[in-house]
This record gives structure tokens, sequence and C-alpha cells, in this order.
């Protein structure tokens, strides 16, 4: 009986879950007459909205630009966040843990707080309405990714490194040689949760992006939406076939680096 | 290891705390004090900027939808999150399939989630009221009507609940079933173990969630602004049902160039969260247990 209860529990959970991107892929491939009629199959099966969309918009720029702006996001932000990351779990010194204390309440802090001065620094370097202010603040590290990282080298046996610095290994050799491979898990973790951070972005790229030859592929689709949408032309069609286009390269992420997405949502909250 | 050799690791961070934090703090604290729209120099007008953000009425209007969709998002949030923890912990060797079915949707870029649920949503056709429609009720305007805007950004934000559901789960599975078992000699309910084991032992998580929840949920802006403004004709009439506070700012800022004004309502948005943060550490010595958790 009880087993008969949670198995239906689970079922209305994957239905109410599981749902939505169903209806997304499928109005996607509807035409323009059958988007809202909410069947659960597209009849007429119209694949063209893809082809439309593709032709109406630089969705390719947009997919390319996402990419790049991802990488280097994601690159930078694991790089740097584990030099970080390692000078706190390795040294010991005066003032680290007041210093370590700022990290965590700069991840409590406001980003809003930080928005308007943020862009006029950019602006004042002349670089505001480029890309570069999309990825480039990750070039100093990331609160966030600097703790998680930090619990990843803590975990790391101490003895490996105490018998290399005995043999005479520096410092930077012993982060690049050792303490990077073995917390190679956690650097992934880094890497995917801000490859998808900056695939997901709308804030940014709507403050920084002028020329939509710029524009990521999120905030493509909301001028996508914008002109397609409601208040345009009502071409529901196109607007979903983009956000399904948006979407699945996040699905597909998240199948290949699952465990590394529920590492990392776990480790925010080990004390 | 001791010595100097720290510093140099930790300098990226240093450098980048003083270029994107610390030295921008500052410079905020001091725009805020100015008129300053970019294209004159900026202008000192002592706390005018303050003054103004205080009587004005949009101001108003969007800390009360902030407050009124983080007082409604933040614990439904919780609740769902710990029904679908309970229910994965027991869904025994498919557990894994059904955490990727909760987890997916907050892989979802929320712009595309905003348009999906623009039409899920809509009054008319949307396949919410449809659902509802099977058990006779007649759903409202989730899209159009100002009173249920809010509510429906809130169904809406459910359907990522999946991250605090996975970390709720990871929470369960290390409280000590000898307490369970405690509990069950001496013939406790199933609710009465929730509440006197289950909660208890995961309090910490739970707190830590509301916290962080609550920061983020007082600065919502992506859905919202997706949905409600930025394209032609939404900017008025239902747009201030959906005005949430840091869409005013981003408006004030980077639409209306008041570089100064909107420094200004940074600044109370910060009090705001700061107040709201330091109430629920308080609470929480009341309520936390960390014992079972380090």
């Amino acid at each position: 009986m009880k087993r008969v209860g949670v198995w239906s529990g689970l079922l209305v959970v994957a239905v109410a879950f599981g749902y939505p991107f169903w209806w997304l892929v499928s109005a996607s491939l509807k035409d323009r007459a059958h988007v809202f009629d909410n069947a659960l199959l597209p009849r007429p099966f119209s694949p063209g909205n893809y082809v439309e969309v593709w032709r109406a918009v630089p969705l390719t720029t947009w997919i390319v630009n996402s990419v790049a702006v991802g990488v280097a996001a994601a690159l930078a932000a694991t790089a740097a966040s584990a030099v970080v990351a390692f000078g706190f779990a390795m040294f010991r010194f005066r003032g680290r843990t007041l210093l370590f204390g700022v990290v965590l309440a700069t991840m409590m802090l406001p980003g809003a707080v930080t928005m308007v001065p943020v862009y006029l620094e950019w602006h004042a370097l002349g670089l505001a309405t480029t890309q570069i202010p999309l990825w480039a603040q990750n070039l100093f590290g990331s609160a966030f990714y600097i703790f998680l990282l930090r619990q990843f080298f803590l975990g790391l046996p101490r003895e490996v490194f105490d018998a290399a610095r005995v043999d005479g290994a520096g410092a930077w050799r012993l982060f690049t040689s050792m303490a990077v491979p073995l917390a190679r898990p956690g650097l992934i973790v880094v890497f995917v949760f801000e490859l998808k951070a900056a695939w997901t972005d709308l804030i940014k790229p709507l403050i920084y992006l002028r020329d939509p030859d710029l524009y990521t592929l999120s905030r493509g689709l909301k001028t996508v939406l914008d002109r397609f949408g409601e208040g345009g032309e009502a071409q529901w069609e196109l607007v979903l076939a983009a956000s399904a286009v948006a979407t699945v390269p996040m699905v597909l992420l998240f199948l290949v680096a699952q465990r590394y997405f529920v590492r990392g949502t776990v480790t925010q909250h080990v004390e | 290891m001791t010595g100097r050799a720290g510093w140099w690791f930790l300098l990226p961070w240093i450098v980048g705390f003083l270029a994107f934090t610390a030295g921008p703090m500052a410079f905020s604290l001091w725009l805020s004090l100015n008129h300053y729209d970019m294209l004159e120099p900026p202008e000192y007008v002592g706390l005018d900027n303050y003054r103004e953000a205080l009587t004005d009425d949009r101001v108003g209007t969007a800390l009360w939808n902030t407050l009124f969709f983080t007082a409604l998002h933040v614990p439904s949030q919780v609740v769902l999150a710990l029904a679908l923890a309970g229910l994965l912990r027991r869904a025994g060797r498919a557990a894994g399939f059904f955490r990727t079915v909760v987890y997916l949707p907050v892989m979802t870029p929320p712009v595309a989630l905003a348009a999906l649920f623009l039409l899920l949503l809509n009054g008319q056709n949307g396949a919410v009221n449809a659902f509802l429609g099977w058990f006779g009720f007649t759903g409202p305007n989730w899209t159009t009507d100002p009173v249920w805007i809010k509510p429906g950004l809130v169904v809406m934000s459910l359907w990522t609940v999946g991250s605090t559901a996975v970390l709720y789960l990871a929470a369960l599975t290390r409280v000590p079933p000898e307490r369970y078992e405690a509990a069950r000699l001496d013939g406790a309910s199933p609710w009465r173990q929730f509440w006197h084991v289950t909660l208890p032992g995961i309090s910490g998580t739970v707190y830590f969630t509301v916290v962080v929840n609550t920061i983020a949920s007082l600065q919502v802006f992506t859905e919202a602004y997706t949905m409600f403004f930025g394209a032609r004709g939404k900017q008025s009439g239902e747009g201030d049902a959906a005005l949430f506070y840091v869409i005013h700012l981003f408006r004030e800022a980077f639409e209306s160039l008041r570089m100064g004004y909107a420094s200004a309502l940074a600044w109370g948005l910060f009090v705001v969260i700061a107040v709201v943060t330091a109430v629920q550490v308080r609470l929480s010595r009341r309520y936390v247990h960390y014992e079972g958790e380090r």
C-alpha cells in the first residue's frame, strides 16, 4: 500500500516536471494554427519552424558567441578559483581566516549593488559594449567556486604533499603537478557550473551587448520573443523553436555531466 | 605550508576584490550622492537621490512586489523541495532517474523558461488552466491579471525546485537511522517522526537554503523582465504588477541612464536584504539544530 503511494507520487512528479519539456518540443514542431492546441503530438508536423527561425535571426552567430563566452568564462573561473582556493587550503599565514571570511561575505553580497559601478568601470575602459565584461571578471576567481575548490583541496591526503615537499618541490609545482590532477572532479564541477551560468545569463548580456552580432543565445532569444511573441508578430512557433535550440545544449550538458552538477549542488552546504 | 608564497596564490582574488567588489562599492556610495547621466560630469546633490527613492511610488510598488513574491516563493520552494526529497528517497533504484527528471528544469535558460511559461500559463489556451479545467476550476489569467501575475511567477519558479530538492536529499541521508528506530520504538507516527527527527536533523540545510533563496528572490529579475518588459507596448499596466525591485533599478540605470539614482536604489536594496538576513539569523538561533550535521 505504501509502495503504491510512493509510486503514484513519483509518477505525478515525472509528469509535472517532464511535461513542460515535452510541450516545448512538441509545440515547436506545430504550425501556427496549432501551437496552442496542447496536443501531445504535433499534427500537422512542421519542422520547418526551425529553418524559418534560422533564416529570420542569426542563430548560428549567437550559438558561436554563447559557446565562446561560456568557455572563456568557465576556463577563467576554473583556473583562477583553483589557484586562490589552493592558497587558502594549503598555506598558513596571518590574516588567512579573516580573508576567507571576506570571501564568504562576498558570496552573500547582492550583485545588484555592484551592477552600476562595475558597468561604469568597463565603460571607462572603453570595453562596455564588448563581450569581455561577460567573462573577464572570472580571471580573478569567484567566491563560491573558491569555497567549493577549497573543500576539495582540504580533502586531499596531506602526506602526499609533505613527501613531495621533502623532495624539494616548490609551491607552484605542488599545485600544477599534484593538486590540480587530484582535484580534477572539483575542477570539472566548477567548469560545468560556470558554463551553464554563462549560457543561461541574461542580465549581463542585456547590460553590455548592443550589437546583435555579439549577442549570446539567451540575449538573442529575448529579442526573438520581443519580435515574434506577444506584442510582436505573434509567431510563437518560431519563439518556441528558438527556445528549444537554447535549451537542448544545457540538457545534453546535464546528461553527460550529471554527477558533477549534483556534486556541486550538494557541496554548497557542507559545514 | 607557511610563508609568503601563499599570498601569491591569493593575489588574483585580492586584485579582483578591490577592482570588482570593494572599489565599486565605494564608488557606488559616492555615486549615490550625485546626479550622473554619463553625458555631463557627476553633480553632487547630497541625499537627494535617497529622498526621491523614499517618496517614489514606483519604488514602493517594486519593493512591495518583491517582498510579496519572496514571501510566497521561498516557503513554497522549501515545502515542495522537502516533499520531493522525501519521495526521491523512497524511490529505491529509480532514484537516479527521478533525480534527473527533477533537476533538468534547473538547466533550462531562464529566457526560454519565461517564453515557455507565458504560453503554459496563458489564461485562455494555457495547459495549466486546461489541467485545472479537468477538475472543474476556471483558472485565472496568470499572465495578464495584475492580481495573478506574481502567483503565476511563483508557480513557474516551482518548476526549478530541483536543485534545492537534491540538496535536501543529500541532507536526509545524513540523518542517523538510529534516531528513526528510537522514535519508532516510542511509537511515534510518521508525521511525528518528520517533526521530531527529520526536520531537526536537516534544519541546518533548510536554514541555509532559506537564507540563500531569500537573497536571490529579493533580486528576482530575469524571468519577470523577459515576460513583462523590454518588448514594444509592454511598459505599463500589467507591467507594474511584475515590477520587481531589480527591474526598476535596471531600468533607471540602463534605460533612463540615471546612474546616481540607481546607485541609491541599490543601497536601499542592500539595506533591505541585510535586515531580512539579520532577522533570519536571529530566528535561526531558536530553531536550527546543528549537532547532527557537522
